[in-house]
């Protein structure tokens, strides 16, 4: 246990268990609750079913999928944007946070237009037989979209808050430029780089309004876990919806204090002095 | 506390606003009927009470709408797609179990039906629903899970397999499924449907509302598609209800009912037909015979014995529905 | 460019101004180069071709029925409605990211592990399940029902809801961003400050803000830009009365919905320029303060 030298431990813990617990976690017992109010064996039914298991296989796979894409393609372009200095730049830097600036719904209006069988991307490909819009790569594409912002965002401030000496002092010992990049700078990205992909794979998995548009909706093909939620409530199924919320968050849940968990052990491994 | 603060403010501002209002909650395609008729209810009844009325109009798939209205959305009417929705709400009690009964033609003022929109000079030469199951064919019709319009087209289906093949079960299954076998994409509202047939160029022929299809002809134009009416449909009566509840909690229960009946007139019923409905005043249907096609309806309960069982037999899950998918 | 090496490190001003560019640090050209253009390409083909559509789309049927649409008195009260909503959930977010990744990066304490967890929740489930939850609290068949309509409140379905299901949705942003940050940068300066005689508010807002404002400012951002394109949460809670209830991105939908295309693109480049004007200002006041962090 570290000792508290620094101020404010009970005002900001204090605040942030409160407004964590009014805003989050009072609705998800109301949510737990409802799931579990009639028959235990008509939720397992509903979650349980093929149909979801397909979806859930579609939803946490194109996700999964979309946010590695993120990582590859977002830690070379955090890499670029912090590092390298060329025309346009600044441009690039500035409009990373499109897909959080246009709505969802909109994003899915927009890239269901370029990728249909007539649109401008969607009309050369199909000649080429690639069918993107109604189909499993339009999700995916869809869920690219969404969560591209997460991992440059996320490394941009880490990879700029390294400290040029550390490089110097790998680079002087003799480690060539790979050699410091795998070694040095990596690890030290690695958390960051970590938390990106896990919020742009949590942004993807419940991901609708972009989805809905591009993906077709075509029942163990294309139906994504929470279009199944929708229709249950068409249903007036409360409890299924709720079931299936349940079964997203509780799988989420899993993975992100998994994640969590491996970050804290980096941190404790590369920065433990810092600390 | 800074939230609570802003909220109650919020509160205030919200709750000040009062005078004549009605709340008009109703399905995907209607949105254009109402705006019309809303306009032409509201200098009705200036003219006739002195009073000024505004009719809030929210529109979207039946069924999210009247679950919007089961969990608190405060419509003084509902105006939507399938009596099995108000049903829903007559479960809970938010209105009178014999509803239907409230209004003259079992509470719908216009009617409606399923045909097919396709593309110009009908080039797959589509007549009927058995040209749809064909191989080849792309159908686009919405998610019948999701989309009251979209379990219409399914029953308007069924009822013309159940006429063509002798009420053989297993036969009629298989013929629906063909058709299903057929459609490439299953949008979640008959809107969605519309425009990925419409806009996105997919598919070469459109199951869809009458009056859906009118409209997308006359707004894109009558040199891009055609209608198709098939042999046999089903007849829709699209259904109207005060929310008893709601509007006694308004105060709003007069005008309600007022608002509803101006439906049945024949003002009322010139902007249904205007819009493509099916009039049920016998003068003004007259009027608008000439833009339908000529088809043989069928009944829901004739058919199906109803929207319960209709519901329950094949869009519950398990129904026949997911046993197209299932196999 | 002239392409030979002394050109290459002018145009390239080193990461911090103290430090001089160094050969040992660098990548080679084509390294270098490839980055790049990968980076412009992916960026090309993922961001800008969406945008570029959105404003084709808006145009169109001409600028005048572009400002037509805007001016739409729905329209009108879409936007503000948005405005409003993002104008009370985004301070609230960013008062309680702060408070977070405070207690988070400067204590160890039982249970951090799982607060930092909690803090993602929102973020992992479905926007449609984030609004259900406040249906399923709020609505006709909670127990608070009866008092809420007793008392003429309304939550679901009006305004209230709608400011609600939007700080769900925004919640983890600013905490999420400052907390990597702010464990990276360490306490040692905060450390010091408290050595120097600092009081707590003083470190704070002395040495805390300084060194996180440009993480802080870029977290605001995405909190506000989600806020006011957020549509699956809202989408459940607002009921769609048109000129009431809907947001920015409802509007949009229900236009798109009724034909009205060009409407509905002009409406969403809308709040494509709103967002592009946010990011412009971030890079103003990045170059007004001098230095960037990236």
């Amino acid at each position: 246990m570290k000792r508290r030298i620094l101020p404010g431990f009970r005002l900001t813990l204090g605040y942030s268990v409160i407004y964590l617990t009014l805003i989050v976690l009072i609705p998800f017992v109301a949510l737990t609750a409802r799931a579990f109010n009639g028959t235990w064996a008509h939720v397992w039914g509903v979650v349980t079913s093929h149909r979801l298991i397909v979806s859930y296989q579609l939803s946490f796979g194109t996700a999964l999928v979309a946010s590695l894409i993120n990582g590859v393609f977002g830690f070379i372009t955090a890499w670029v944007l912090t590092r390298y200095r060329f025309p346009g730049r600044r441009v690039i830097d500035s409009l990373i946070d499109l897909p959080f600036a246009l709505p969802t719904a909109v994003a899915g209006i927009a890239l269901t237009a370029l990728y249909a069988p007539n649109g401008w991307v969607g009309a050369p490909l199909a000649k080429l037989g690639i069918a993107v819009a109604f189909n499993r790569l339009g999700i995916l594409i869809a869920l690219v979209f969404i969560g591209f912002p997460f991992v440059v965002r996320t490394l941009q401030p880490v990879l700029a808050a390294l400290t040029n000496d550390v490089e110097e002092a790998a680079a002087l010992l003799g480690a060539s430029r790979f050699q410091t990049f795998r070694r040095v700078i990596f690890p030290a990205a690695l958390p960051a780089l970590i938390t990106g992909i896990t919020l742009s794979f949590g942004r993807a998995v419940g991901e609708y309004g972009s989805v809905v548009f591009i993906s077709g909706n075509i029942p163990f093909k294309t139906e994504i876990t929470p279009l199944l939620i929708i229709a249950k409530l068409e249903q007036y199924d409360y409890q299924g919806a709720a079931g299936i919320g349940l079964v997203m968050l509780l799988a989420s849940f899993l993975i992100l204090a998994f994640v969590n968990a491996i970050q804290w052990w980096n941190t404790r491994r590369f920065n433990s002095s810092s600390l | 506390m800074k939230k609570i603060a802003a909220v109650l403010a919020l509160l205030a501002s919200i709750g000040l606003a009062s005078g004549a209002e009605l709340l008009n909650v109703s399905y995907d395609p209607t949105r254009e009927l109402y705006t019309e008729y809303n306009a032409a209810f509201a200098k009705y009844w200036k003219s006739k009470t002195g009073q000024d009325v505004t009719v809030n109009q929210s529109h979207g798939g039946s069924g999210k709408q009247a679950r919007s209205v089961l969990d608190g959305l405060e419509a003084d009417v509902v105006t939507l797609a399938l009596a099995y929705d108000i049903d829903a709400l007559a479960e809970k009690k938010l209105l009178p179990d014999d509803w239907q009964k409230a209004f003259p033609e079992n509470s719908s003022p216009y009617t409606s039906t399923i045909v097919f929109l396709v593309r110009k000079g009908n080039p797959k030469g589509i007549k009927d629903w058995d040209d749809l199951a064909k191989p080849g064919i792309a159908v686009i019709t919405p998610n019948p899970k999701t989309s009251g319009g979209a379990r219409w087209n399914y029953l308007g289906a069924w009822a013309y397999a159940e006429q063509k093949l002798n009420k053989d079960e297993a036969k009629v299954k298989d013929f629906i499924g063909k058709i299903y076998k057929n459609a490439p994409v299953l949008d979640s509202g008959a809107r969605g449907a519309t425009t990925t047939f419409v806009q996105r160029g997919l598919g070469d022929v459109l199951i869809a509302w009458e009056n859906e299809a009118y409209l997308a002809l006359k707004e894109f134009g009558p040199e891009k598609f055609e209608i198709v009416t098939p042999s046999i449909s089903i007849l829709a009566e699209p259904p109207v209800a005060v929310v008893d509840v709601v509007a006694k909690r308004h105060k709003t229960e007069d005008l309600a009912k007022a608002y509803l009946n101006y439906l049945y007139s024949e003002e009322g019923q010139d902007i249904a037909g205007k819009n493509f409905y099916r009039p049920r005043d016998p003068k003004v249907a007259a009027k608008y015979a000439s833009q339908f096609g000529k088809v043989s309806l069928v009944t829901i309960d004739d058919v199906f014995g109803g929207w319960k069982k209709a519901q329950a037999t094949h869009f519950a899950d398990g129904g026949t529905f997911d046993q197209i998918y299932a196999k | 460019m002239a392409g030979v090496v002394p050109d290459l490190t002018l145009i390239r001003p080193a990461v911090r101004p103290a430090v001089r560019p160094r050969r040992a640090t660098e990548e080679g050209p084509f390294i270098r180069w490839t980055l790049i253009v990968i980076t412009v390409l992916f960026f090309a083909a993922f961001l800008v071709l969406p945008l570029v559509t959105v404003f084709v789309e808006a145009f169109r049927k001409g600028t005048e029925y572009y400002f037509k649409a805007l001016s739409d008195p729905i329209a009108w009260s879409a936007i503000k409605l948005t405005l409003v909503t993002a104008a009370i959930a985004v301070p609230l977010n960013t008062v309680f990211g702060l408070a977070a990744a405070w207690a988070i990066t400067r204590f160890s304490f039982r249970g951090r592990q799982f607060l930092s967890t909690l803090i993602d929740l929102p973020l992992w489930v479905s926007p449609v399940i984030g609004g259900l939850i406040y249906v399923l609290l709020f609505g006709t068949q909670s127990p608070f029902s009866p008092w809420l309509i007793a008392h003429h409140i309304k939550i679901v379905y009006a305004t209230p809801g709608i400011i609600i299901a939007t700080v769900f949705v925004t919640f983890p942003f600013v905490a999420r961003g400052l907390i990597p940050l702010m464990q990276n940068q360490g306490v040692a300066e905060e450390e010091a400050a408290l050595t120097l005689g600092a009081h707590g508010w003083q470190v704070f807002f002395r040495v805390t803000i300084p060194k996180i404002k440009w993480g802080l400012l870029y977290s605001v951002i995405l909190s506000n830009a989600r806020a006011m394109g957020e549509f699956g949460a809202v989408s459940v809670v607002s009921g769609h009365i048109r000129g009431l209830t809907n947001t920015i991105p409802l509007q949009i939908e229900i236009l798109y919905n009724e034909y009205s295309f060009a409407a509905a693109f002009a409406l969403a480049s809308l709040l494509s320029l709103l967002g592009l004007a946010t990011l412009a200002l971030k890079t103003y006041i990045e170059w007004r303060a001098g230095g960037r962090p990236s």
